[in-house]
């Protein structure tokens, strides 16, 4: 039974896939905006910065089929597996890689970047979000957490790419629940690599700068 | 075949054959210049045909399913119109619900009423009802920061987007003397056509002879322009009467007062663009910009010719 099962739930991911991307064009009418880089499928690690759950879904809805089959975004255990369906949409609409970010098990299950790491080493590209938590804060972006570091320490030749998802605040932002249809973009900027001899500080202050530099302006009156 | 029907199929099949000339025009063109698609002011000629290409094919569609197509139709045009509007303004997180009420809730209820043709709620159901309503429930979050600000620019998208937006599949709600009330989707043809005819000639007898600048620095139309713009609106006014109830002259006036206040209008979007900081509202129609570039003119129009239909020849 459980064979028979396989297919048909892999068809249903499928579906439920393009029924997220569709439904998020229709709302946001979101776009890609490669600025710094080509759509091309090299092994990458997008990083982007993380406002709200719609993050993800938006730039793996950007993404062209043939780099979105290789992509695996990056998330949290205790929020996708939550309930059956958050555990079938995170782990196979999305091929999350899962993380368990309790600081409680931290010591009992070792390094959360085990699984990130895996999933590089069998050739997958990643989306992360290196703030480690949503910013609901005024600022641009929250202080990077080592993840980022680390994987460029580990993987020098990956491509860092910085993502920026512009104007999510405003679709949705905290606490309410109605998402707006206002439009959205993302944008790629250029990759990022770990220098020669560059330490942990220097290198995420310079990646967060690379980031940042993708925001666009305001519209304040 | 009614009547009706039969004078939507010859205008399509008219237009199609205009387009076809235009497009074998930039085949032609192509096959000359730039046959490697390489020369940008063809490849920009044929996206934009592309476009008109589609968007006759939507309209007519449209036109022949007869009301609840027209309505469906401009009803996502304005979705997609408040959509590019909403998304340049300024709002913060006290607007939020606002907004929501915006998009989902005023909108689609100023085309459920027109839909229905309560005449006396679907002309005052935003510039009253929307238009107080909405304040309070921003005001309640208790953010009064640039607070008159933000109602304003809120308001303005939906009187553009939604209000003006919607006087187009109104028209087919005005009963004339003598005029089956099935033909008001002729009547929307007519004022689509004479003011994009309008923004035509504008273009290109601004490009032919425009010399004085309506307002340099900010927009590229010229009087020139724009007076041979309106009187071309006008003489294909004349030639479309026999969709309206007007008769010639009165077909011509009506062409003229859409078509003029259809380049003011895009004059006002142009100030606002240049404001916010943008050259085109968004991506969604290729070649032409967003919905609200490619509506601008017909926005303005639309409330000023169903009201002068309604004052001088509705009964």
């Amino acid at each position: 039974m459980k064979r028979l099962f396989r297919p048909l739930r892999r068809l249903a991911a499928n579906l439920v896939g393009h029924g997220i991307a569709l439904f998020a064009r229709f709302i946001t009418a979101v776009r890609a905006d490669w600025r710094g880089t080509d759509p091309v499928p090299r092994q990458r690690v997008y990083y982007a910065n993380h406002v709200s759950n719609a993050d993800m879904p938006m730039i793996w809805t950007v993404l062209p089929p043939n780099l979105r089959r290789q992509v695996r975004p990056v998330a949290a255990a205790d929020y996708w597996l939550k309930t059956p369906l958050r555990a079938f949409i995170g782990p196979e609409v999305f091929n999350c890689v899962l993380v368990d970010r309790r600081p409680d098990k931290d010591a009992a299950t070792g390094d959360p970047l085990e699984n990130i790491l895996a999933a590089l080493g069998e050739g997958s590209s990643l989306i992360l979000f290196p703030e480690g938590n949503r910013n609901m804060t005024e600022d641009p972006l929250l202080p990077f957490k080592a993840g980022l570091f680390n994987i460029a320490h580990a993987y020098p030749e990956v491509d860092l790419v910085p993502t920026w998802v512009a104007n999510l605040t405003e679709v949705m932002p905290k606490g309410e629940v109605i998402p707006l249809p206002l439009m959205t973009t993302v944008i790629f900027g250029e990759p990022v690599h770990l220098r020669q001899g560059e330490d942990k500080d220097a290198f995420l202050s310079r990646a967060a700068a690379a980031l940042v530099a993708l925001k666009p302006e305001d519209h304040a009156p | 075949m009614t009547a009706t029907t039969s004078d939507i199929l010859l205008l399509f099949f008219g237009t199609c054959g205009l387009l076809l000339l235009l497009t074998l025009f930039g085949e032609f063109m192509r096959a000359r210049y730039g046959p490697g698609g390489d020369n940008p002011v063809i490849e920009t000629y044929m996206t934009r045909i592309h476009s008109w290409w589609a968007m006759v094919l939507l309209v007519s569609l449209a036109l022949l399913i007869g009301k609840i197509g027209v309505l469906v139709l401009f009803g996502f045009a304005s979705f997609a119109a408040l959509r590019e509007f909403l998304t340049l303004t300024y709002k913060r997180q006290a607007d939020h619900m606002t907004l929501a009420l915006a998009f989902y809730v005023v909108l689609p209820l100023q085309y459920l009423f027109i839909g229905l043709g309560w005449q006396g709620l679907y002309t005052v159901f935003i510039p009253v009802y929307a238009f107080l309503l909405l304040p309070i429930v921003s005001a309640l979050r208790g953010d009064a920061d640039r607070f008159l600000a933000r109602v304003a620019e809120t308001q303005w998208g939906l009187m553009i987007a939604v209000y003006c937006a919607s006087h187009v599949p109104a028209l087919m709600q005005l009963q004339f003397e003598g005029y089956p009330i099935d033909r008001g989707v002729l009547l929307i043809a007519f004022l689509v056509m004479v003011v994009q005819f309008g923004d035509l000639f504008d273009f290109f007898f601004g490009r032919r002879i425009g010399r004085t600048r309506i307002i340099p620095g900010l927009s590229p139309k010229t009087w020139e322009g724009m007076i041979c713009g309106t009187a071309c609106a006008m003489l294909v006014g004349a030639g479309l009467a026999w969709l309206t109830p007007f008769g010639v002259a009165g077909a011509m006036l009506m062409a003229g007062a859409a078509s003029l206040s259809g380049h003011f209008g895009a004059l006002v979007f142009a100030a606002i663009k240049r404001d916010k900081g943008v050259k085109d509202w968004s991506h969604l129609i290729p070649g032409q910009g967003g919905f609200l570039n490619q509506l601008d003119s017909v926005l303005f129009a639309a409330p000023v010719f169903y009201h002068l239909s309604h004052l001088f020849w509705a009964g």
